[in-house]
């Protein structure tokens, strides 16, 4: 019997024919990389392929000199004979699904991903396979997410209500992708916008490459916290209860995540609001992608794996199983950000 | 039930006590007067009788979403709340029906006397009308408690504004049994006596733990300090020559308690006594767990009566001739229960209601080490109250305080790991922990809060790479990372490999510098039980 075209090891996704890693959570020679998030694309790989738009953050994030090839949605080249080719995931702007073909026979990594469109990346496209991996971070029937245009509706709606009772509003969300998705949909009309410097540095790579976005402010030292007033500030989720977000008071906060689906999860974090809004697929939308790729062979990833899993095998009969990654989702602290800055060693030394 | 529904995620969306307060007397100024009775009867918890099983609801909603049984019982797992795993799993709906808040509740109750056919046909026919708000808010009538971050002096609060009566009036009139079927707010508020339930306990006044240093409440003679017991919080009420016995939690508890029934003749109509209720033997105030096996027990036995009579530590006095004293200081009031409780003892040498004695202390520092004496005394540690306080409604800062001892600790040895919940989903955050038995390691306790984000992603991320074995949502781990556990008691329970039984424990940190071996032992674990636990006969 010939052997898959691709493993699971320890460092990584494993293409042995093509002699290439995705996504890989140890530092390797080659790298394919899905998009930006930090559990995806890592410090320390001696070269990575990424989409045009995944290269820029990439570069920003892990250094402007690691070593990078970008390719278009749908442009193939050839490894060692695999032909390699990207395709829209839907995640964030400049995510991408990995198609890998030899002999014949088709593997997809879909990285992260959703259905939804958001307005602002390149809608995901089902891609026909044999083996197809995928997330599973709201793979439980309990996740059904509403329709985007009525969570933007309702974020301007708390916003004009915040400044009417002369209140701020901080609204947390990924600095990477959810930031931009969420700006993008912000009404001027309402008020003045803030940003957080970490996500004002990502909304200036989005800006360059791709398109505008609502008229913003950094906050920085110049700016007098006295003159912002009913204001929309936009911040990623690690200001929860800092100094820094104090220094907007009077002020409401919110998240913006899949999870604040649960009501525990969000009485839990103490937000006044939250936003039911995710860049992964809730779980009609995996349900949907899995059946659209005709895959027999799913390998779940991070998530509710091992009950995913099952539920492929049981109510689909496909030939699924859970393996164990070191990505972690959607996670409400970027702890994930957190973490990979701190391996990295300091460089000064 | 819609505006209902409305007030529940406006309290539910925000942490804000006035904001609360405002969306609940927005409601109350709107609602029709049977809806605004039962919406306070179900936020301060007195849901109706239950008459719908869980495995009803599990096998009909089942059939609604097409979801197998497994998945619903891991959805459940994760969402950790039965109403609010079903509306999420139900099939959402296009268009609703309109219900008033007091017609569905009264309909739930009225199901108690029907088939199996007719609940289901109502409960699928209402689950198929409902918006998913309104699901949830149905759901919850159904299954549980509707305690949902409301508490009761929010309520009292807002019933205050509404109404524009004095808080203490309204927490007083609210507490205690009543019914909301066929009353109303006005009618249940108002002073008209024939409409005061003779049985009414005063909301209690609850301490908040000390956490500054006790030299910040000023001078130590403006207090006076108690041992704070672990028992159950009551209070007794004589009043028209009728005996009512309520816990904290507000339950009647009058039968449970043979040993007071003497008191409706012996205590003068209109007091209510507030204090702790413990067994006692041979001089001690023995701690809660001897007596919680007779709470649950229809009747009690003549031994376990003989053997740890029950007798309430008093401290307080609300009432007395039939007049709310609680405006009165502290100093007051107790000189008042002192005096009453002497007089009746003269009468009655068996009296089962005993003065708390008051612990003297000429400084902090003796007040310091008084407290360190909490184990001998079978106590939880000090109450400190000002001399002057009045007898306030609810938990409230200043005047009274619980300065409990620190927690018991030992060290245990990482033994399984759990998954967690909701966001903690794909991550091993309960643990079971275990302590050496000669070359053995016999689990104790399980855990699982006390470990910041951080520590926990690494012992997670090491509990993956450490795996001996996998049964269902559980792993066991090589035996090699060390917790310092902390507990607040400790008893003995033969059901347990350990023997014992571990009162709240929590993790305090990790213990990086130890490794497994150097873990505690079983033999540990029962010296900290005989130094603790006081050894009940039985
Ligand atoms: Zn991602
Ligand atoms: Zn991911």
């Amino acid at each position: 019997m010939q052997k898959p075209l691709l493993s699971f090891d320890d460092y990584g996704i494993y293409c042995a024919a093509a002699d290439v890693y995705i996504d890989p959570w140890k530092p390797v020679k080659k790298a394919i990389i899905t998009h930006a998030h930090s559990d995806h694309a890592r410090w320390g790989m001696g070269f990575y392929l990424a989409h045009e738009h995944a290269i820029p953050v990439m570069k920003y994030r892990l250094g402007e000199d690691i070593k990078t090839q970008s390719l278009k949605y749908g442009e193939e080249i050839i490894m060692n004979g695999v032909k390699i080719s990207l395709h829209p995931a839907g995640h964030i702007w400049g995510s991408a699904q990995v198609r890998l073909e030899y002999k014949g026979e088709v593997w997809v990594v879909s990285g992260d991903y959703k259905l939804q469109a958001d307005g602002i990346s390149v809608p995901f496209e089902p891609i026909k396979c044999n083996s197809f991996i995928t997330e599973s971070t709201f793979g439980l029937p309990i996740y059904n997410f509403p329709e985007t245009q009525e969570v933007h509706e309702e974020i301007n709606a708390w916003w004009q209500t915040n400044r009417e009772e002369g209140k701020n509003s901080v609204l947390l969300a990924y600095s990477l992708g959810k930031a931009q998705r969420v700006m993008a949909h912000l009404d001027p009309s309402i008020g003045n916008i803030y940003t957080h410097g970490a996500v004002h540095n990502i909304n200036e790579i989005y800006e360059a490459h791709i398109g505008p976005l609502p008229e913003a402010l950094r906050i920085d030292s110049s700016v007098n916290r006295k003159e912002i007033k009913g204001a929309m500030i936009i911040a990623p989720p690690s200001a929860i209860s800092t100094p820094w977000m104090r220094s907007f008071s009077p002020y409401k906060w919110a998240i913006c995540s899949g999870w604040m689906q649960l009501r525990g999860t969000r009485r839990r974090r103490g937000a006044d609001r939250g936003f039911i809004m995710s860049d992964h697929a809730d779980w009609d939308q995996l349900n949907t992608a899995v059946l659209a790729t005709g895959a027999e062979n799913v390998y779940v990833t991070h998530g509710y794996k091992s009950i995913y899993a099952k539920w492929l095998n049981s109510n689909y009969g496909l030939n699924a199983t859970e393996v164990e990654t070191l990505y972690t989702g959607e996670a409400l602290e970027e702890t994930a950000e957190i973490e990979t800055t701190e391996s990295k060693p300091d460089e000064s030394i | 039930m819609k505006a209902f529904s409305e007030l529940f995620t406006r309290i539910d969306q925000t942490a804000s006590t006035n904001e609360k307060v405002d969306a609940l007397a927005d409601y109350f100024a709107q609602a029709e007067e049977q809806d605004a009775i039962w919406a306070v009867a179900v936020l301060s918890g007195r849901r109706p009788k239950r008459t719908v099983k869980t495995s009803e609801l599990w096998n009909w909603s089942g059939e609604l979403s097409g979801l197998p049984e497994w998945l619903q019982a891991e959805s459940y797992h994760i969402v950790g709340d039965l109403a609010e795993t079903i509306s999420l799993m139900l099939p959402v709906n296009k268009t609703f029906s309109n219900y008033s808040l007091h017609e569905v509740i009264e309909s739930l109750i009225a199901l108690g006397s029907k088939d199996e056919e007719a609940r289901k046909s109502y409960i699928t026919g209402m689950w198929a009308a409902l918006s998913t708000q309104e699901l949830f808010v149905f759901n919850k009538f159904i299954t549980g408690s509707f305690r949902v971050g409301v508490s009761d002096k929010i309520v009292i609060k807002a019933l205050a504004k509404h109404f524009k009566i004095e808080e203490n009036v309204v927490a007083h009139r609210l507490s205690g049994g009543w019914e909301a079927q066929g009353n109303s707010l006005p009618s249940l508020l108002s002073s008209d006596s024939a409409n005061n339930d003779i049985s009414r306990p005063y909301p209690f006044y609850l301490a908040y733990p000390l956490e500054a240093e006790p030299e910040s409440l000023g001078d130590v003679s403006e207090w006076i300090i108690e041992r704070k017991y672990d028992g159950i919080r009551g209070q007794i009420i004589v009043r028209n020559q009728e005996l009512f016995i309520w816990s904290r939690g507000e339950d009647l508890l009058t039968e449970k308690f043979s040993e007071f029934h003497s008191l409706v003749h012996i205590l003068p109509n209109g007091t209510v006594i507030d204090g702790e209720i413990l067994p006692r033997k041979e001089n001690c105030y023995l701690p809660f767990h001897v007596m919680q096996t007779r709470i649950g027990r229809k009747n009690v036995t003549k031994k376990s009566l003989q053997e740890a009579p029950l007798v309430m530590v008093c401290y307080d006095l609300p009432e007395l001739d039939g007049i709310d004293i609680r405006h009165l200081s502290l100093e007051e009031r107790r000189n008042k229960l002192e005096i009453l409780l002497e007089n009746l003892q003269t009468d009655n040498p068996d009296l089962p209601l005993h003065i708390s004695p008051v612990v003297f202390c000429k400084n902090w520092d003796e007040a310091a080490s008084e407290r360190l004496r909490a184990r001998e005394t079978f106590s939880e540690g000090l109450m400190l109250k000002r001399k002057n306080s009045e007898y306030k409604t609810g938990r409230r800062r200043g005047d009274w305080w619980k300065w409990k001892v620190d927690p018991l600790t030992i060290d245990g040895v990482l033994l399984y790991a759990q998954r967690g919940h909701g966001r903690r989903a794909d991550l091993y955050t309960d643990y079971t922990f275990a302590v050496w038995d000669g070359e053995e390691l016999v689990p104790f306790c399980k855990a699982y809060s006390g470990l910041t984000d951080k520590e926990m992603l690494s012992v997670d991320n090491w509990i993956k790479k450490n795996t001996l074995d996998k049964f269902g949502p559980v792993r066991s781990v090589t035996p090699e990372l060390v917790f310092e556990i902390g507990f607040e008691g400790i008893n003995p329970s033969p059901r347990h490999k350990s023997g014992v039984a571990l009162r709240f424990p929590r993790i305090l940190r990790r213990r990086l510098d130890k490794s497994a071996k150097d873990a505690n032992t079983k033999t540990d674990l029962m010296e900290l039980l005989n130094i603790y636990r006081f050894d009940n006969a039985e």
